[in-house]
């Protein structure tokens, strides 16, 4: 019963994102009706990818009941830790993928086990791993990227299948976000996924009720990880090295989650919806763009925007619930 | 009880403190007409923008083998009261950052330049604080190299103009030579001031070139990095009154925070929605993502404004497209512990030190990338470090 | 908040020894290396740098104990520089409208803040996250560049100093006394421990949670205020750039190494202005040792999450010794 009141009430919160998402379309439209040809959408899904990747691993943790601020500093790490060991050899890019693999695991594991074994707060364990990537990373490369990107790991960030009747260019970007996607929906339909809710809702039942909550929130944090290494291939091979890539981006990817409707403290809300939520945020930006918005005005209207849907969300979410026999079953 | 214990000490330390005497460390000299300009809501300087459009064509005396010694018009002035004897002196540094590829190319070069006066004995210690791009961290940066009473010369390289403007007032005071580079204060108390030309010139380079090569009527994309820096805000101050004064549409102006797939994304949207034929550019971080855009949407490269990142040039090399790459000349970051031994040694320096600052050119481009073929590429061309003992390695493997 | 276990160390007292041995460990590293960590520059630098963080992270913590938060303060500081500087627009006469305003602006976010948050129901890190984008947005619309001239008598604030002791730190300590008063002996301050502690057990015992809430957010809104007034003295000018430097992450760092649980109702200001001055210690020791800025922040991050694993440590043993709240579970009445 409290399952299918669950469930409409995470419905119910992520509606809101999906409204968002289609005014913000409807805008665009307006403005620029030329934008929904193919080509176009192709483009912005392309460029929408890392942060729906990212806002998939978030998610993880975030209905967890924790936070991983420490994503924007480990995408940027891992284009630099790929520019810097590829060097452009292209024969390199695999081993180096696997390295970045590895590495992704690893900071989400140590994110994961600082947490749940010494009991740090995730915010204080992601913002000391944040600092730390940040400054190791320039430490290790004196301070900018060296070394090159080779062609081979720019193509599924930057390329596609061609030749597509109607479409024209199907990005692989846009096909490992589908299968990102829809590893995270089917994973949270396991054992490891209600898990992971329960341990978010109400951690005491969950541990008294023999979960192993530690040992799901470590693992949430290792996705969080590999969901930032499979960006920050997206991402680098998107636009190649730059010295700021991914800063700024743990908020924004956090944005999108609550955005989707996952509550912060964890417990409520869908991987879907989380993903929308970051659809919804790249939509936003286009939209601004396409309107041709002064560009220092943005960031009043997109807080703005961001207020609005999450409260009223939150509205949505408070008004009572539908009497649990009139729901059908 | 606890509240009032605490009272009592703090009461207790107040009054020992009030004893043992007070002091101020506020700059003695007012500011006044100083800063209103710094403060002006409006970028744009009209006479500031004439001169350095101007300077532009004046010859800088000096050798031009070694330009980060060069000065443009110079006023000599006498430093003959800081004259030390010995040697061996300690040369503080106050740096802003190394928060971006051109600071830290420079920083290595200007480690470097210490290193062949430290052996020749002319610097002995040189101190160093980075304030990570924080003005408040700054003050107290130079505030603490002031009090240790320890620094022969300090130089600094200030995070932004106004806000730092009474620090280094307060260092000035102090007596010791300072010396002040990069981006400005507004105080012309600092022993010598060193920067290339500017940010109006920069602009124009960019601009200008674009208004040569494209047609009348052709749509041009301006990328920024960030607002309210006072020195790319006037690079973009002078290309809205070139591009105001052409036939050039200037499509937008963005703000992309350098950081590459931000810049990729929005000419992707601009090319989306119409052709684009020019870019302009305040500083080319990112550069190759926007000539990216135009590859992976199947347009002609346009008419670009870029800059001398290595990066940059090399993509330009490579695609044969319409280009300059201004300059903010790099290897001015050599320039200020030269000018700290000169002035500890008693001998004259520019008031104003105005570095030269030329474009790089198509005509030019082969001899730069030769001379950088080993560099990284988020390495200067212009870092003016190719003589120095740590070439290349210390650019190169760092 | 008082500890009943008499051998065992109050959380404030374990942080002020912690305070202690960074100290004691800063200055033997110092000295190691040449130097004299309290000579009077370097107790001068490091008294400076805790200022700043000082008054935004008593703010802070009076949300955090609420289990609230505010990213927005950064945001508020940047802002109140320039309502300063231009307000005071060089005149000395118009330093105490300057500050009266001031006060006034970074009250009102404070309470729009606080406002989203209690009646809104919008979660705090979104909330204030917005509150802060919107002021980056005015803040890059209307002022192109630093705005403002402060004049030299407002200017003291930032660099006047008795013996070695700055002025900004003598007002700093004196708010957080104030604060401290605040939570240890008015009404509304217990109930923000209350209402941190758990929000419906708080409006059962009849306590106005969303007032109680909305008035941390006005407090901690205020004491942004006052950092932009020092930043304003500082600068001599007001400065929308200040944002950039992301203080509110600092004052969070700064109020969690002070031992307030950042899921509320537990910790205090005193622990607060200790984990400030812990922050302020080892940048001075990193100052003087030349430490390589990019090493500086991975050893900040390092020791952030090493102390506040140690007092986590704590708090489990502690639990551990309690009667478990397990064996009688709490029954709505």
């Amino acid at each position: 019963m409290t399952r299918v009141r669950a469930l409409g009430a995470a419905l119910q919160g992520a509606g809101t994102v999906f409204l968002l998402l289609a005014l913000t379309f409807a805008a665009i439209a307006v403005v620029n009706p030329g934008f929904f040809e193919a080509p176009s959408v192709m483009a912005f899904l392309k460029q929408a990818a890392p942060l729906v990747v990212l806002a998939a691993g978030q998610y993880f943790v975030v209905v967890s009941g924790n936070f991983d601020l420490s994503v924007g500093a480990l995408v940027g790490a891992q284009v630099v830790i790929a520019a810097r060991l590829i060097d452009g050899v292209e024969s390199r890019t695999v081993p180096v993928m696997l390295v970045m693999l590895a590495f992704g695991i690893g900071v989400g594991l140590v994110n994961g086990l600082i947490t749940t074994v010494l009991k740090v707060q995730s915010f204080i364990t992601t913002l000391g791993m944040l600092l730390v990537l940040y400054g190791a990373i320039r430490l290790w490369t004196g301070g900018a990227p060296t070394g090159d990107l080779s062609e081979a790991f720019r193509t599924p960030g930057r390329l596609g299948i061609t030749g597509v009747p109607l479409i024209g260019q199907i990005p692989w970007a846009l096909l490992i976000m589908l299968a990102v996607g829809a590893g995270a929906i089917l994973l949270m339909r396991t054992r490891f996924g209600r898990i992971l809710i329960a341990s978010g809702d109400n951690e005491l039942a969950a541990r008294l009720s023999g979960a192993r909550v530690d040992a799901v929130r470590t693992a949430a944090f290792v996705l969080s990880g590999i969901s930032a290494t499979i960006a920050g291939v997206l991402i680098g091979g998107f636009a190649g090295v730059s010295a700021q890539v991914g800063e700024g981006l743990e908020f924004t990817v956090i944005t999108a989650v609550v955005l989707g409707g996952v509550a912060l403290g964890g417990g409520r809300g869908t991987a879907l919806a989380a993903m929308a939520g970051a659809l919804a945020i790249e939509a936003l930006f286009t939209l601004f763009n396409q309107m041709a918005l002064p560009a220092t005005l943005r960031p009043a209207v997109q807080g703005a925007i961001i207020i609005a849907a999450v409260a009223y969300a939150a509205r949505r979410r408070l008004r009572p619930a539908p009497q649990p026999t009139a729901a059908p079953s | 009880m606890q509240t009032t214990r605490l009272a009592l000490a703090a009461a207790a330390a107040l009054g020992l403190l009030l004893a043992t005497g007070c002091t101020t460390d506020t700059p003695t000299e007012p500011a006044d007409d100083a800063t209103t300009e710094g403060s002006s809501d409006e970028w744009f300087v009209q006479a500031e923008y004439d001169a350095q459009l101007a300077q532009r064509d004046i010859a800088p005396e000096g050798d031009p083998a070694t330009p980060w010694l060069q000065a443009i018009e110079p006023e000599w002035v006498d430093t003959g009261e800081f004259t030390r004897e010995g040697g061996d002196a300690t040369v503080c540094f106050s740096n802003a950052s190394v928060s971006n590829p051109w600071r830290v190319t420079g920083w290595i070069t200007m480690q470097e330049q210490v290193k062949v006066l430290q052996e020749a004995g002319e610097i002995g210690e040189f101190r160093t604080s980075d304030a990570g791009d924080d003005d408040d961290q700054q003050i107290s940066d130079i505030q603490a190299f002031v009090d240790s009473g320890e620094c022969d010369a300090l130089i600094i390289s200030p995070s932004t103009t106004a806000t730092l403007t009474p620090a280094v007032e307060t260092a000035c005071a102090s007596g010791i030579p300072v010396i002040v580079f990069d981006r400005g204060v507004n105080t012309d108390c600092a022993t010598t001031f060193i920067h290339p030309i500017g940010g109006y010139a920069y602009g124009a380079d960019a601009a200008e070139f674009l208004v040569e090569n494209l047609e009348p009527g052709s749509k041009v994309l301006a990328l920024r990095i960030l607002p309210g820096v006072d020195v790319l805000e006037h690079r973009w101050a002078a290309a809205q009154q070139i591009f105001g004064d052409s036939e050039l549409e200037v499509l937008g102006d963005e703000f992309t925070g350098g950081d590459a797939a931000e810049i990729k994304n929005i000419v992707t949207q601009y090319l989306q929605r119409g052709d684009v034929d020019g870019i302009w550019m305040d500083a080319g971080d990112g550069a190759v993502a926007a000539v990216e855009a135009f590859e992976d949407a199947g347009k002609p490269y346009p008419v670009m404004a870029g800059e001398d990142e290595l990066s940059f040039l090399r993509k330009w090399d490579e695609t044969g497209m319409t280009a300059i790459a201004p300059v903010y000349s790099n290897f001015q970051w050599r320039t200020p512990v030269l000018a700290a031994t000169m002035i500890l040694r008693g001998e004259q320096v520019p008031a104003e030190w105005i570095l030269p600052q030329e474009p790089i050119t198509e005509a030019d481009l082969d001899d730069y990338l030769a001379r950088n073929a080993d560099m990284p590429s988020l390495h200067y061309a212009k870092f003016g470090g190719e003589d120095l003992p740590g070439f290349p390695d210390a650019w190169r493997d760092r | 908040m008082t500890a009943f276990a008499p051998r065992r160390l109050s959380t404030t007292a374990l942080i002020h020894l912690a305070l202690a041995a960074v100290l004691a460990v800063g200055g033997a590293a110092v000295a190691l290396d040449g130097g004299n960590l309290f000579a009077t520059a370097n107790l001068v630098d490091m008294l400076t740098r805790t200022s700043l963080t000082g008054f935004l992270a008593i703010g802070m913590t009076l949300v955090i104990l609420c289990r609230s938060l505010d990213l927005s303060v950064g945001y508020v500081a940047a802002l109140s520089s320039l309502v300063a500087a231009t307000t005071m627009d060089g005149q000395a006469a118009n330093v105490p409208l300057a500050v009266a305003l001031v006060l006034l602006v970074s009250g009102l976010v404070g309470a729009a803040n606080g406002a989203i948050v209690a009646f809104l129901k919008v979660n705090p890190f979104i909330a204030t996250l917005g509150t802060g984008l919107i002021l980056k947005g005015y803040l890059d619309t209307e002022y192109q560049g630093p705005a403002g001239d402060v004049p030299a008598v407002f200017q003291q604030f930032g660099y006047t100093r008795i013996a070695f002791v700055p002025v900004s730190a003598l007002v700093m300590l004196a708010v957080a006394a104030a604060a401290i008063g605040f939570l240890r002996s008015t009404r509304t301050g217990h109930h923000m421990y209350a209402v941190g502690g758990d929000v419906d057990v708080a409006r059962m015992s009849g306590i106005r949670t969303t007032r109680v809430l909305l008035t941390a957010h006005v407090l901690c809104g205020m004491c942004a205020g006052l950092a932009g007034l020092l930043l304003a003295a500082r600068f001599g000018t007001g400065s929308a750039e200040a944002y950039t430097n992301l203080y509110e992450l600092d004052a969070i760092a700064a109020v969690v190494l002070g031992g307030t649980l950042l899921l509320g109702g537990k910790g205090g200001v005193a622990g607060t202005v200790a984990g400030v001055a812990i922050l302020a210690v080892l940048d001075s020791v990193f100052n003087v040792m030349q430490i390589d800025p990019f090493a500086k922040d991975v050893l900040r991050g390092a020791v952030i999450i090493a102390a506040v694993a140690l007092y986590a440590r704590r708090q489990l043993d502690r639990t551990a010794r309690r009667p478990r709240f397990a064996a009688t579970p709490r029954r709505p009445s």
